[in-house]
């Protein structure tokens, strides 16, 4: 017997390189706990991961919503591989059943009442019996799973869940897959044990993939391209290296982890060094809890009025002397010395004097106050004791000119 | 004990509590998916039978039974006899009275389903129908089961409307309830007795099952 039946189009992808691309240009208002926002953004996306990274609320779990059809679009376009699945203009809105998206929700959404083969089975409807059951097999194969087949969602565990979702999304060849942060509940191995299988999977399959997340770490590890939404509109776009090494908007920098932001003013510049002088001012420093939404331990105090001028040689950007910026040091670019440094290239040695030392599990981050601008510097176990630091003690806080980034106020 | 009236009560508990199931889910799901606004309405209307004197709504169905409603004419045209007082009237009437019972449990149950659930199953190519055949359905089993048992159970005691709509006539419309009524009447009360006490194991035993059931709704549930 000779079976038929390619009930869906094959994938065109590997005809027209081209043709794979996402195209999403999205007005719409929407509502979180904190009011209503405008959702306002224009992107493409290539075939590869695509990176969504933006604070809680900024608007991408309601972009994916968007381009799955889920939720309605106020005006716009989307668009995969030349297709208008959305068109306010042509009056076009094709039923998110029908539109061949593959979406992962963040909380999973498996079938309570069906076995993860029968989950991952779901979306091959339209195939023969024999033609369905290979499929989900092979994928099943693929992320490791197979031996969880006969298994209902509550028997299995929270990794293999999101890998059983994965599964499912992927076995019906979608044309672009949306991801919302369908890692953020594993653990490290588990986590990097997902991303490869995603990757390999990709190679094969070359579509869109959009990817939420709120951590800096997977931005590093999977995006070719990350856009930062802030409060519905995209307000940074590149690679990630370009993007979240050299963060320009703070909400990047506290995400991609500048334990250390402070505001500050120029107040001399040096062309012929290609190098700044700024000056810390008294501010209000914005808690990583405040950004994110999520709580972390510990976050920084609030720096206090400066009693003495505090001044950092920074790297020189295009500025005037009295122009406000803000500069975001990494606690780990920062090092502490127990007598005043001589003979190091480091262009700001800062006295002053412990305030607290906290352990975060095989790190301590000491709160070191510098004429009244607090740093977080963090240091090891084996540093703490070996300088004897406890807090009260006298040390010198040494920052390169370049762990000093400028970022936009 | 009134073997006949017993019989034909559960026959027409039995009847009633099906065709409630078929015609209750559209009108449960309706009422769980649905954004019109006026949805409160028909809310409120399913839900009349619950405070309704059983009368007032026996009253209203013969009226519209009788022969001089269009219901009733269209009826007498193709059966040749009036629905008031036969078994099929007291069906109508039944259905009526039971509706709440089970269109109330159904749509609770629909719209305890995870919308993500909903969202997930379009996004793997399912139509909204299919969606809830493969989906809703499934995940509300005992929902189902507690709208289809309660509305047998209801329909197993009711009195009121069916004295209104079939009236007393034995093997036709005379229910158990009415046979109780009778005996009493006749001063007969070991019978009347036996008669009620069956009823009540019988309506214990029904609700017995639909709480058990509701005790763990889903052994494999995703709130759970």
């Amino acid at each position: 017997m000779k079976i038929v039946i390619p009930a869906r189009p094959a994938p065109q992808a590997s005809l027209e390189p081209l043709s794979s691309e996402l195209e999403v240009r999205i007005r719409k208002r929407y509502h979180n706990p904190e009011g209503s926002f405008n959702l306002n953004v224009h992107f493409r996306a290539l075939a590869g991961f695509t990176i969504l990274f933006g604070p809680s609320g900024a608007g991408k779990t309601t972009l994916l919503d968007c381009i799955a059809g889920l939720t309605p679009v106020d005006e716009g376009r989307i668009a995969v591989g030349g297709e208008d699945l959305y068109d306010s203009e042509k009056n076009k809105d094709v039923a998110a059943w029908k539109r061949r998206i593959g979406y992962v929700h963040q909380d999973v959404a498996l079938f309570p009442h069906l076995t993860a083969e029968e989950n991952v089975a779901y979306g091959l409807r339209t195939l023969r019996a024999a033609e369905r059951r290979s499929r989900s097999r092979a994928m099943l194969a693929l992320f490791s799973i197979a031996h969880l087949r006969d298994r209902r969602p509550a028997q299995i565990s929270g990794g293999e869940c999101q890998r059983v979702a994965l599964a499912r999304a992927l076995v019906t060849r979608p044309r672009a897959l949306l991801l919302d942060e369908p890692l953020a509940a594993l653990d490290r191995p588990t986590k990097s044990h997902l991303i490869a299988d995603l990757r390999m999977w990709n190679q094969q399959h070359r579509i869109p993939i959009l990817f939420v997340t709120h951590s800096g770490e997977e931005v590093f590890a999977l995006g070719n391209e990350v856009i930062v939404v802030e409060s519905g509109r995209i307000v940074a776009q590149g690679q990630p290296h370009e993007v979240m090494r050299a963060p320009t908007i703070e909400t990047v920098a506290h995400l991609s982890g500048f334990e250390n932001i402070f505001d500050a003013k120029v107040v001399a510049l040096s062309k012929a060094r290609g190098t700044m002088t700024c000056h810390l001012m008294p501010c209000q420093q914005i808690t990583r809890e405040s950004i994110t939404g999520e709580s972390t331990t510990a976050a920084p105090d609030p720096c206090r009025l400066p009693t003495a001028a505090v001044e950092l040689e920074t790297p020189l950007v295009r500025a005037n002397i009295g122009l406000h910026l803000r500069v975001g040091i990494r606690a780990g670019d920062l090092l502490l010395a127990t007598v005043a440094p001589q003979g190091l290239s480091a262009r700001n040695i800062l006295p002053g004097t412990i305030r607290q030392l906290v352990q975060r599990d095989v790190m301590i981050a000491a709160m070191v106050d510098c004429g009244g601008a607090q740093f977080e510097v963090h240091i090891t176990l084996a540093a703490r004791d070996a300088l004897q630091l406890v807090p009260g003690k006298a040390v010198w806080v040494v920052v390169k000119t370049h762990s000093c980034h400028l970022l936009a106020m | 004990m009134n073997w006949q009236a017993f019989w034909l009560t559960v026959r027409l508990a039995a009847i009633v509590s099906t065709i409630l199931l078929a015609i209750g889910i559209p009108i449960a799901s309706w009422l769980s998916y649905s954004r019109w606004r006026w949805k409160f309405l028909v809310e409120a209307a399913v839900a009349l039978p619950i405070v309704l004197p059983p009368t007032v709504l026996g009253f209203y169905v013969l009226v519209a039974l009788g022969s001089r409603s269009p219901i009733g004419r269209w009826w007498e045209s193709v059966t040749g006899h009036s629905l008031a007082f036969t078994f099929e009237g007291l069906v109508i009437g039944s259905l009526l009275y039971s509706l709440p019972f089970a269109v109330q449990p159904f749509a609770a149950s629909f719209g305890a389903v995870d919308r993500t659930l909903l969202q997930a199953s379009a996004s793997l190519g399912n139509s909204p129908l299919q969606t809830f055949r493969r989906i809703v359905l499934p995940l509300s089993k005992a929902g189902l089961v507690t709208g289809f048992a309660l509305s047998f159970a209801h329909t197993l005691g009711e009195f009121g409307v069916v004295l209104m709509v079939g009236g007393n006539i034995p093997g036709v419309t005379r229910t158990i309830s009415i046979d109780i009524f009778d005996q009493v009447e006749a001063a007969n009360y070991s019978s009347a007795n036996h008669t009620a006490l069956l009823l009540l194991i019988i309506s214990f035993v029904v609700l017995s099952i639909v709480y058990g059931l509701n005790r763990r709704p889903w052994a494999v549930g995703p709130w759970r």
